[in-house]
């Protein structure tokens, strides 16, 4: 008589419960995916709310779906110029807005740049003409000859101000530079009577009639219908009077065509790549394989909608770093299936090794992803522009990808296995031992 | 099943050796083909809808720079991508397309896309680029020390070195241009080597408590060969991965999928042969160091002490 180890012992029964949950389990899963990927056009059913497929929410970069995209910088960088800079992104978003275009994002970057993109924009030219235009403010006399230019100008304010009657009347208080003064001073007495314009870009903003000769520097500009015009002329003349020029130093348009065809062919380039890795690992690893591929489908959904609810832009770089993400995923199910099978092939019972496989794959995957995400946070720390970006979706996958590889993953391979019908080690990856 | 790859250590070193002579061989005599993202200039990539010979276009372009490289791009080679070293002023390049225009009949439309960077802006992004890298390794050689013990940070910091160096190897061969996605593909060999390695320190760590203090050799070949199966099917997923996205992407990513092809293989590679056998090198010089130093001070830090049982 001796003791047999069977370890493929089949004694559990198939649980009719637990096969229904995991199927259950697993529509839900499709149905979700399917929404998320395919979008559903409820409209077509109850008459209004459609769900839009999670894709199209995502904001694409302009690597990915065409654009403009400009840096401008401020030609000193000064004291100052971190303000007149930030003037400058107003009158440039201002400017934009009048083309029409959908999200335009215009920010500032440093103390003396600008940067702006516009994605999915049809006439490229005319938003780097408009971009490119630098404001010119001029003070033209009647003859239309330049008497001075927006440089010259020092402030430009809306207020009230009391008339000789004692009435409060709103009005546009200009201060002018020592030369403007010079300047405006002796135009003020050759054109008195006459109408010195104020041109913005070649459209009169404001056409007064000299009524003093204005020597001080500081002049008003009355008739002002209320304070809002009064402030909105002030704001005008005040963003004409840019002391800084602006160059651009990186310019990139892609076309939308240009843009499409990249967004759409790495979208099916990642879609044959995820396929091909659930083939591989359902070869590799059977049912844990299998039960991965069901993470990595979590992980997917999880990612694409974090990216489009935090309004990530998704570069290409941001490309490489939800595939090092997705990479790691599949890696961390590698190191606790390896684990599983390994206690398996001391003759452990299926469930102990799942138990114990996933304990001991913890601090190898804690500390491999800790360390891949101190890199990433550092990057995102000190990294700009194109790093960022990677930084961004790295650490995001990083952290969707601990909690579906080690916790989704886990649930399930556990509900699969108390379905009953997985009960023996050789759809763990195992090989039946001979004894 | 024991793998003995810390005997043949000399003979992986050596390996990894000639790869990177030769590599740095070619970095040093072709260089890096840096493209207008680090040197800055402009590309111009233009629809000309017919099939055209360079000299045609380069009549055109002679005018603006005699200098200027001209490729085909798009399916049916209609696309003059028209790249210059300077940095063209927005009059230049209009004044350009124009001319393009009128020989060529040409709408708007046709100016598929403008790359344009000034020198100043790609300089500098090269160097900010380089900064976030040393910070960032050197931040890992933090964290593994801590989690681990020196030597292992000093060798895993010297595998990425030897990856980054295979990687550059790469684009220097090949000459691969050398722009954004650079960056990000050197970033992503980074991230995947350095974890690759902790896969297979973390198994060192762990057997440690369970072989004999001085069995570093058993302890470094089995746990590689414990690590095996996994480092082999990582890296073939990942593999399956890039190598779609090669096949099936567009030029540009091309472009960033084959050095992580090469970067992936060379990862894997490091972290089975070189990692190991050289944390295994580094310690045991360490400990022989650390007797060497007990050794010359007698009394002092040696001592008879009860046998534990």
């Amino acid at each position: 008589m001796s003791f047999i180890k069977n370890s493929s012992m089949n004694q559990q029964k198939i649980s009719v419960k637990n096969v229904v949950k995991l199927c259950v389990l697993i529509v839900v899963l499709a149905v979700l995916a399917a929404v998320m990927f395919f979008g559903l056009p409820l409209s077509k059913v109850v008459g209004y709310y459609d769900i839009k497929p999670v894709t199209s929410s995502i904001n694409y970069g302009l690597d990915l779906t065409g654009g403009v995209y400009v840096v401008l910088e401020a030609a000193e960088d000064g004291e100052g110029t971190s303000d007149a800079v930030e003037r400058s992104v107003t009158i440039i978003r201002e400017r934009i807005d009048s083309l029409g275009v959908k999200e335009p994002t215009i920010t500032k970057q440093g103390s003396n740049r600008i940067r702006i993109s516009i994605p999915d924009i049809a006439n490229q030219e005319e938003a780097l003409d408009i971009i490119g235009r630098t404001a010119q403010l001029t003070f033209l006399a009647p003859d239309g000859t330049v008497i001075l230019t927006g440089k010259d100008v020092i402030d430009a304010k809306g207020l009230y101000q009391q008339t000789s009657a004692g009435v409060n009347q709103p009005v546009v208080s200009l201060a002018f530079s020592p030369e403007g003064t010079k300047l405006f001073a002796e135009a003020t007495e050759k054109y008195y009577g006459q109408i010195i314009a104020i041109n913005l870009d070649g459209r009169d903003i404001s056409t007064p009639r000299v009524n003093a000769v204005i020597t001080n520097g500081q002049a008003v500009i009355e008739g002002m219908a209320s304070l809002e015009e009064a402030s909105k002329t002030a704001m005008l003349i005040k963003g004409g009077a840019l002391p800084v020029s602006l160059t651009p130093v990186e310019i990139r348009t892609i076309g939308p065509t240009l843009g499409q065809n990249a967004l759409s062919s790495s979208m099916f380039a990642a879609g044959i790549g995820i396929l091909l890795i659930f083939i591989f690992m359902i070869v590799l690893y059977k049912v844990p394989g299998f039960v991965s591929c069901l993470g990595l489908i979590v992980y997917t959904l999880i990612t694409m909608f974090i990216l489009a609810a935090l309004k990530v832009t998704l570069t290409l770089p941001g490309i490489a770093g939800i595939i090092l993400s997705i990479g790691m995923a599949v890696d961390a199910n590698v190191i606790i299936f390896e684990r599983i099978r390994e206690e398996l092939m001391l003759g452990k019972s299926i469930l102990l090794s799942i138990k114990n496989g996933f304990q001991r794959a913890m601090t190898t995957i804690l500390d491999s992803n800790i360390t891949t995400m101190i890199a990433g946070l550092v990057l995102f720390i000190v990294g700009t522009g194109t790093v960022k970006g990677f930084a961004l979706t790295l650490m995001i996958g990083i952290l969707v990808s601990m909690f579906t590889a080690v916790f989704i993953t886990k649930q399930l391979l556990k509900l699969v296995y108390s379905t009953g019908i997985f009960a023996e080690a050789k759809y763990y990856g195992a090989k039946e031992k001979k004894v | 099943m024991r793998l003995h790859i810390t005997k043949h250590a000399k003979t992986f070193f050596l390996i990894s050796l000639v790869l990177i002579v030769v590599g740095m061989g070619f970095l040093f005599t072709k260089g890096l083909n840096y493209g207008i993202d680090f040197q800055g200039g402009t590309i111009v990539n233009i629809e000309l809808g017919k099939e055209f010979t360079t000299e045609e276009v380069r009549t055109i372009t002679d005018k603006y720079d005699k200098n200027a490289v001209i490729t085909y791009g798009g399916e049916q080679k209609t696309q003059a991508i028209v790249s210059t070293k300077l940095d063209l002023s927005e009059e230049v390049r209009k004044a350009m397309f124009a001319d393009f225009q009128t020989t060529y009949q040409l709408e708007d439309s046709a100016l598929l896309s403008i790359d344009k960077v000034s020198p100043a802006v790609g300089g500098e992004m090269a160097r900010q680029s380089l900064w976030a890298t040393i910070f960032v390794v050197i931040c890992m050689l933090i964290y593994i020390t801590i989690r681990f013990e020196l030597w292992f940070g000093v060798a895993a910091i010297l595998c990425l070195l030897h990856d980054v160096l295979i990687m550059l190897s790469v684009y220097a061969i090949m000459q691969i241009e050398v722009n954004t996605p650079f960056i990000a593909a050197i970033l992503t060999i980074l991230g995947y080597s350095i974890n690759d390695t902790i896969v297979v320190f973390d198994r060192i760590r762990e057997n440690r408590k369970s072989y004999g203090k001085y069995d570093y050799v058993t302890l470094v070949d089995d746990s590689i060969t414990q690590t095996l199966r996994r480092s082999i099917n990582t890296t073939l997923t990942t593999l399956i991965a890039i190598t779609t996205l090669y096949i099936f992407g567009v030029a540009d990513i091309r472009d960033f999928a084959l050095p992580l092809i090469v970067g992936f293989v060379g990862g894997a590679y490091s972290s089975i042969f070189i990692a190991s056998p050289l944390w295994y090198k580094l310690q045991e010089a360490a400990d022989k160091r650390k007797k060497n130093k007990i050794d010359t001070k007698p009394g002092k830090k040696t001592g008879y002490k009860k046998q534990k049982a």
